[in-house]
């Protein structure tokens, strides 16, 4: 094993060594590692490059604000870019690889970049790259796109499942650290329902790497006994490797649970990931605070590390960050650190305290040098020495590695997700959110508190507050009060004359010059600051970086940090992937899929299927023999017109409409009357928008004195019940009037053709001669000598001789097979919806496809349907508008072309004869198009400017994306049986 | 916008069990009320930074019009009444 | 390298000699980009927002008509609304005739916006696919690239093999609703959205116009039926002309003149991942579910899908919206699953009841409005800009924006590219 990994220590298990590869190279780790510390342990600090000058980056954390130590975890599928090694819970089998670097990490060629630093200042890219103008796409882009990003994402599909959760609490703690603890604790002991999330693998938060006791006890007991009874009370939930990334309206809490991050052999049958929709009465934030890092040449250089994070893998993981470090510090943490290092028998070269006033308390063998700085790290791949500035003075000190404890910033991202505003303390040196908001309290040191017993006393108290609010009259703090002992660390914004880069955002490099360039730029606000040097910008959302540029320039502007203000938070605390936020909506699960009660009976006649909406329909029913589609629709066609064909209609909306004010209802609601519509007769109706716009059609029976049925288009079955409601509940509450939705209740079977009198006469009990039951009958009907009963409608949109059957969904098929039965020695055949669409436009009837939300019924010459003598309709009073009564509105048409063998397409334009293409002469579009195998010829519908007077012109089909131009002529959009002989046959 | 809207009818649901439709302060006008009452119907909204009525729809729920009152800057519901009874409570 | 302007002092020329010669310096003499200054009594034209539009408009109103007297009132930072929250997409693939000439003279600014206000916006003419999944869609994409067409405008409808060919990556073989193809314009794209706010204050200052940050316009003050001036959280500043450009606000500011507009405000979130290596080229659009992505020259991957449906100010949004996007992302690209979303964020959406654009005269003659863009707006930028400056310098409007008629809702001249109806969140 290597050197780094001490032989005692730590919360590791040595009896379950782990394998993994870093590019490549296997190496070892133990359980409790993650896979950062396991690098560090084998010697691993370079473990990445930076975005601009490619410079040689290590670990600068253990937690989940890591800017450098980005690495490619995964193959295949299951490859994941841009993962931070210091939150990967090392497990065997783990691949990782660095990022962002060619040939390799340790030999980058993109670090050339790093001399041309002058001329790639903030913004340079905004400055130049603009001659010749052409040169942008071609040249300069690609390369800048080439040279960006970090890691490589996979384009294979994650063979991995996902899911999704509702959770509801009385108390959200986030974060398991003292203050979460304690909170959890004294929430749990209260008999509430309790939820501590942490996005750690072991909870504890700072007390995992605690070495200092609290009050009598060791922190490890502490925190053992605690989590001990947390476990034992089963009002409380832990959701550990859960992290809270956003605080969303109504107290509801966006988290992730990595269920299983942590194993090469995924079990399919569980998810991977699964997010957690977390419903609180209340929420205590115990998130903790990140440590700053300090500004000075070369603080990029691998060995440099933030000491909380150096005290992290020194006592969690028993890893050594070297072999010589010096610390650099501007309070108390940076002392704590050196204690542990002596204590672990490391050495420690000095300690530089920025304070004049250097702690007293230091008893350690390190030499303390207050008042000074590091003001640079030298190193190329790894640290060999740094240069402190001792009264006045350069020392070189060598060093393999530099702790640096800049102070604290809580951590009050999530507290700030809803438009709370952070403030800064003075006494704090730092943000702080507001504490308490409606439904969140911030506690422990995400409330700027430092002390471990203060932390626990606040996460308690604050918990029991919380709870006594919510009605647990009785809750009591667990932990008791204590006075925050914590010194806070003046801040030190930067380094003064360091030679070397000073960076301050660590991944996208921007360094201290380029903060002031934007200062003097005039990019000074914050948020331009932000937006012209990219600070913060990276994928660690500046939680390091955006309190130093704050304070850099605060400086630059001559203001105090208040008056710079932050930027905003947003979610997501941490990046969470797609996957997560799919779960299982993916693929062909997509979206949910409907299917009708006659699916499959259309599957068995060998239909093929296409997607409407949700819906799967039968489009066509090819037989043996046919190898095109339009074979298929041409048979299906001709042998309806001839013969009889049965059409699966049941997707179209079903609604059941009862009350003593239905009709009046109906009335209002479509353009045309109903208030008379006789018992036993069927209507088509046209329903407005209020703006006088067409919604929909459809016809609509009265199958007794107060009960209609209503269909709609497929389209708009949802929302035609919506408007239906709307209208019954909030225009005109007065009107006794009921709906139901009966779509899925019953199974519609459309009946065509000539003989589809003859072949229903074999099923249907009734007398269904056409004295009896004429056209626009509508009634219910004894099926199979009484076993059954449905409802007949005789309505045709194919325009032959047509009837609906509804029956019982459950019924469908067997129905509908008897139909078949019935109609096979009259020659009947299943019929798709292609067909049904070409014998409609040969009707001229029309669908959603002239119905496109820009035409009144005079567009579509229904004209004479809007009742000139009805007191109110919907869509009544706007229809008068002058646009809606112009003269050149696009209005329906034929059209067909002019030499039959030609054709045309849906979406094509008309132009006049020999008009130029142009807007201008622009006439109106094709709406429906079809081969029409009665006609022998492609025929279509258009909307076509003054379209009823130009019957009988010549006009150009323009199609110019598929370079088609027919020469056609407008006709009347009833191109077969124009006097309904057929139907009424 | 708040997760969770207390539907009068069935308590606490997700927001996404309702469509908004928008403005409910807006009264249909009467049909002969002229060409500019219509247009205030049809075109124009209150649009207030702050508190607003607007009709929701419990479309996975009840199907109850609702008239839902919230701030449009918090999200804060203030209080949900059914749309019909909106002349008693609201 | 440095070139007069307009007020008498100079700004720096950039170009690639002007980065290397300030390298040479230490990078010590770059000068601001804009001054700030201290806001005069009076101004010929006062422009209310510092967005995209606004700024755009005072570029033109200088460039274009000779009116420097202007100033820009802006209560945030430049570029604090919306021009810094989009999703940075530019095409002029529309459909209607009111829309489709506009969005063209717009989509013809950009191209050659950088040279003309010398700064790099990244413009970059990458593609814009618009995918079809049904016959329906391709019906409708059919229509629209020939009205594209008629207008000169470059439009290709793709079939499925040659989509599948320039994105294998799209879901072609385990979708819920396959693709069948794609309505590509090929001169669509994306700029740096900040640098289009950044380099119109440039210029615009340049000029002579005073751009004013953190001045909120909090009254406006009338007399004699006309307006003479604004409250301001900086004081009274007085004006011939008032343009209104507020984006989202604008019925907020509508308001402190009684006018009630045919507009709701709605949030629009959108979303970036994590930075990656070159993954997609071009910008595509699922047609199938509410999702749109393109790729930054940074690497992170720009996506966003459908406004969230409820009236708000709030400029943030809800989870439920965030889930549905991602889940149109990974249904169109299935190797979306393992990419981390890195940050999302909200704007607040000028919602028209046709879902399009106002750029016009109100009904107190020196007040002009340009509002409504709905979450179109940035791609609009420049010439919103340039035809609300030839509205505000001539009083009369710019020919292709002749449709964009505040009066054309109660004329039943609606621009309804959707045909939805006088339903904002439809839109």
């Amino acid at each position: 094993m290597s050197s780094f990994r001490l032989s005692r220590g730590g919360r590791i298990d040595r009896a379950k060594p782990l394998h993994f590869t870093f590019d490549g190279k296997p190496m070892q780790g133990f359980a409790g590692d993650t896979l950062a510390s396991a690098l560090l342990a084998n010697g691993r600090q370079l473990v990445g490059r930076s975005f601009k000058y490619h410079r040689p980056r290590g670990i600068l954390t253990a937690g989940a604000a890591e800017p450098n130590a980005l690495v490619t975890i995964g193959e295949g599928g299951r490859t994941e870019a841009n993962t931070r090694a210091t939150l990967v819970e090392l497990y065997s089998g783990l691949t990782a690889r660095s990022q962002n670097r060619w040939p390799s990490v340790d030999f980058d060629l993109g670090a050339i970049n790093s001399l041309l630093s002058p001329f790639l200042g903030a913004g340079f890219y905004y400055k130049t790259f603009m001659w010749p103008a052409a040169f942008w796409e071609t040249v300069y882009e690609p390369i800048i796109r080439k040279a960006a990003g970090l890691g490589r994402a996979t384009y294979e599909p994650d063979p991995d499942a996902y899911e999704k959760c509702w959770a509801h609490c009385d108390l959200l703690v986030i974060g398991a650290g003292p203050a979460g603890l304690a909170a959890a604790l004294t929430a749990g002991r209260a008999g509430a329902r309790v939820i501590l999330a942490d996005e750690g693998f072991e909870p504890g938060g700072s007390l995992l790497a605690e070495t200092a006791a609290i009050g009598e006890k060791a922190a490890d007991d502490v925190l053992g006994e605690t989590f001990a009874e947390l476990a034992s009370l089963p009002n409380v939930r832990i959701f550990s490797r859960t992290t809270v990334f956003g605080w969303y309206d109504g107290n509801v809490f966006g988290a992730v649970e990595s269920v299983q991050k942590n194993t090469a052999s995924i079990d399919p049958n569980r998810p991977v990931e699964r997010l957690w929709r977390i419903a609180a009465k209340h929420a205590i934030l115990a998130s903790g605070a990140e440590e700053r890092p300090l500004v000075f040449g070369g603080n990029d250089i691998p060995g440099v590390m933030m000491g909380g994070a150096m005290r992290s893998y020194l006592n969690r993981q028993a890893v050594a960050p070297g072999k010589r470090t010096v610390i650099f510090t501007n309070d108390e943490s940076g002392y704590r650190t050196a204690t542990d290092l002596e204590a672990a028998g490391l050495e420690v070269a000095a300690i530089v305290d920025a304070r004049h006033s250097a702690a007293s308390s230091w008893s350690g063998r390190a030499p303390v040098f207050p008042g000074a700085v590091v003001q640079d790290a030298k190193g190329g791949k790894a640290l060999t020495s740094v240069t402190v500035i001792k009264d006045g003075a350069p020392v070189t000190i060598k060093a393999d590695a530099l702790a640096m404890a800049g102070g604290w910033s809580p951590i009050i991202h999530l507290a700030c997700h809803r438009g709370a505003k952070p403030i800064w303390s003075d006494a704090k040196a730092a943000f702080l959110a507001p504490e308490t908001q409606d439904g969140l309290t911030i506690a422990g040191s995400a409330a700027g508190l430092g002390a471990t017993e203060a932390c626990l006393a606040d996460g308690a108290e604050k918990a029991a507050r919380a709870l006594r609010a919510l009605g647990f009259s009785h809750a009591s703090p667990a932990f008791v009060a204590a006075i925050d002992t914590a010194t806070v660390a003046k801040p030190l914004w930067y380094v003064r004359g360091a030679k070397g880069k000073a960076f301050v955002d660590y991944q996208n490099d921007v360094h201290l010059k380029d903060l002031g360039l934007a200062v003097s730029e005039g990019y000074g606000h914050v948020e331009l600051a932000k937006r012209y040097t990219t600070n913060g910008m990276a994928s660690d959302q500046g939680k390091l970086s955006n309190i130093n540029a704050i304070g850099i320039l605060a400086e630059a502007r001559k203001v105090s940090p208040a008056d710079v203000g932050t930027t905003t938070f947003r979610p997501f605390y941490t990046p969470l992937s797609f996957g997560a936020l799919t779960g299982a909506s993916k693929g062909r699960h997509f979206q949910p899929v409907r299917k009708s009660p006659l699916h499959d009976w259309a599957t068995k006649n060998g239909a093929v299927f296409v997607e409407t909406g949700l819906w799967y329909r039968s489009s066509w029913f090819p037989m043996a023999g046919e190898t095109k589609w339009r074979e298929s629709v041409d048979r299906e066609v001709l042998n309806v017109r001839q013969n009889a064909g049965i059409c699966d209609v049941s997707t179209l909306g079903k609604i059941e409409i009862f009350g003593k004010d239905a009709a009046e209802f109906l009335n209002r609601i479509y353009c045309n009357a109903f208030l008379k519509l006789p018992v036993g007769k069927a209507r088509y109706g046209l329903m407005l928008r209020e703006d006088g716009l067409i919604y929909d059609d459809g016809t609509t029976s009265r199958l007794s004195e107060n009960h209609f049925f209503m269909t709609t288009t497929t389209a708009y079955a949802a929302g035609v019940m919506n408007h239906l409601e709307f209208c019954a509940q909030a225009l005109w509450p007065d009107l006794d009037v009921q709906f139901a939705s009966s779509t899925d209740q019953w199974a519609q079977i459309a009946v065509a053709g000539p003989k589809s009198r003859t072949i229903l006469h074999a099923l249907v009990d009734d007398d269904i001669s056409d004295a009896a039951f004429p056209f626009l009958g509508a009634r219910q009907v004894s099926l199979f000598d009484g076993k059954l009963t449905g409802r007949l409608f005789r309505i045709s949109f194919s325009g032959e001789l047509a009837y609906e059957l509804a029956v019982p969904a459950g019924y469908g098929e067997a129905v509908a097979d008897a139909i078949m039965a019935a109609g096979k020695p009259h020659g009947i055949c299943p019929y798709g919806v292609e067909a049904l669409g070409v014998m409609r436009i040969e009707k001229g009837h029309v669908t959603h496809s002239e119905i496109n939300g820009t035409v009144v019924p005079a567009d579509l010459g229904f004209a004479k349907m809007v009742s000139p003598t009805k007191p109110d309709f919907i869509g009544k009073a706007m229809l008068s508008r002058e646009g809606m009564v112009a003269q050149d509105r696009p209005s329906l048409v034929g059209v067909k072309p002019l030499d039959p063998a030609t054709t045309f397409k849906t979406g094509s334009h008309i132009l006049s004869d020999g008009a130029t293409p142009s807007l201008e002469n622009d006439q109106g579009y094709v709406t429906s198009s079809c081969y029409s195998p009665n006609l022998g010829s492609t025929i279509g519908l258009a909307l076509v400017k003054h379209g009823p007077k130009r019957h009988g012109e010549h006009v150009t089909v323009w199609n110019d994306l598929r370079n088609e131009y027919t020469r056609a002529v407008l006709c009347s959009p009833v191109f077969f049986d124009p006097e309904n002989g057929k139907l009424h046959g | 916008m708040a997760s969770l809207i207390a539907c009068p009818h069935c308590g606490p649901r997700p927001k996404e069990e309702f469509t908004v439709r928008g403005d409910a302060g807006i009264s249909r006008p009467a049909p002969d009320a002229g060409e500019n009452a219509w247009y205030v119907y049809v075109y124009l909204r209150d649009n207030p930074r702050g508190r607003h009525k607007e009709h929701w729809h419990h479309t996975s729920g009840c199907r109850r019009w609702l008239i839902v009152e919230r701030d449009t800057v918090t999200h804060a519901v203030y209080a949900v009444v059914d749309a019909a009874a909106q002349g008693e409570t609201a | 390298m440095i070139a007069p302007s307009s007020h008498g002092e100079s700004i720096m020329r950039y170009s690639a000699f002007s980065v290397f010669l300030n390298a040479l310096r230490a990078n010590k003499s770059w000068q601001p980009a804009w001054r700030s200054p201290v806001p005069k009594n009076h101004y010929d034209v006062i422009i209310v927002g510092g967005g995209g539009h606004g700024l755009s408009t005072a570029y033109y109103l200088a460039k274009e008509f000779g009116i420097t007297n202007v100033a820009v009132l802006e209560k945030g930072y430049v570029g604090s609304g919306n021009v810094g929250r989009n999703t940075t997409i530019i095409r002029s693939n529309y459909l209607l005739q009111g829309n489709n000439p506009f969005y063209e003279l717009s989509m013809k600014l950009w191209e050659g916006l950088e040279q003309d206000f010398n700064f790099n916006a990244m413009v970059s003419q990458r593609g814009v696919l618009n995918l079809y999944h049904s016959d329906a869609q391709r019906d409708a994409y059919t229509r629209r690239g020939n009205a594209m067409r008629l207008h000169g405008v470059d439009a290709d409808l793709l079939d499925r093999n040659t989509v599948r060919q320039m994105l294998p990556f799209l879901d072609f073989d385990n979708a819920r609703f396959p693709i069948q193809g794609a309505l590509m314009q090929k001169r669509g794209g994306t700029v740096r959205h900040d640098a289009v706010a950044w380099g119109y204050a440039r210029g615009a200052d340049s000029r002579g116009v005073d751009i004013i940050q953190n001045c909120e316009v909090t009254g406006i003050r009338r007399e004699n039926g006309r307006v003479v001036g604004v409250e301001t959280s900086q004081g009274f500043i007085g004006c011939g002309k008032l343009a209104l450009a507020a984006a989202g606000n604008s019925t907020v500011v509508a308001d402190m003149v009684d006018m009630k507009l045919p507009i709701e405000s709605h949030v629009l979130q959108a979303f970036v991942s994590e930075g990656l290596k070159p993954f997609i080229d071009n910008v595509v659009t699922f047609g199938a579910g509410h999702f749109y992505v393109s790729q930054s020259d940074k690497g992170g991957l720009v996506f966003g899908g459908d406004i969230d449906g409820y009236n708000s100010y709030a400029q943030r949004g809800n989870l439920a919206t965030v889930e549905h996007v991602a889940e149109a992302g990974v249904a169109l690209i299935p190797a979306l699953s393992r990419v981390r979303v890195l940050r999302s964020w909200g704007g607040v959406m000028d919602m028209s009841m046709d879902g399009s654009p106002i750029i016009d005269r109100t009904h107190i003659d020196n007040l002009y409005l340009n509002a409504g863009w709905c979450y179109g707006g940035f791609k609009a930028t420049p010439a919103s800009g340039f035809c609300y400056a030839h509205l505000i310098a001539r009083n009369q409007p710019h020919d292709t924006a002749r449709a964009f008629r505040l009066d054309r809702f109660s004329r039943g001249r609606m621009i309804d590219e959707k045909g939805v109806g006088s339903q904002p969140n439809l839109h």
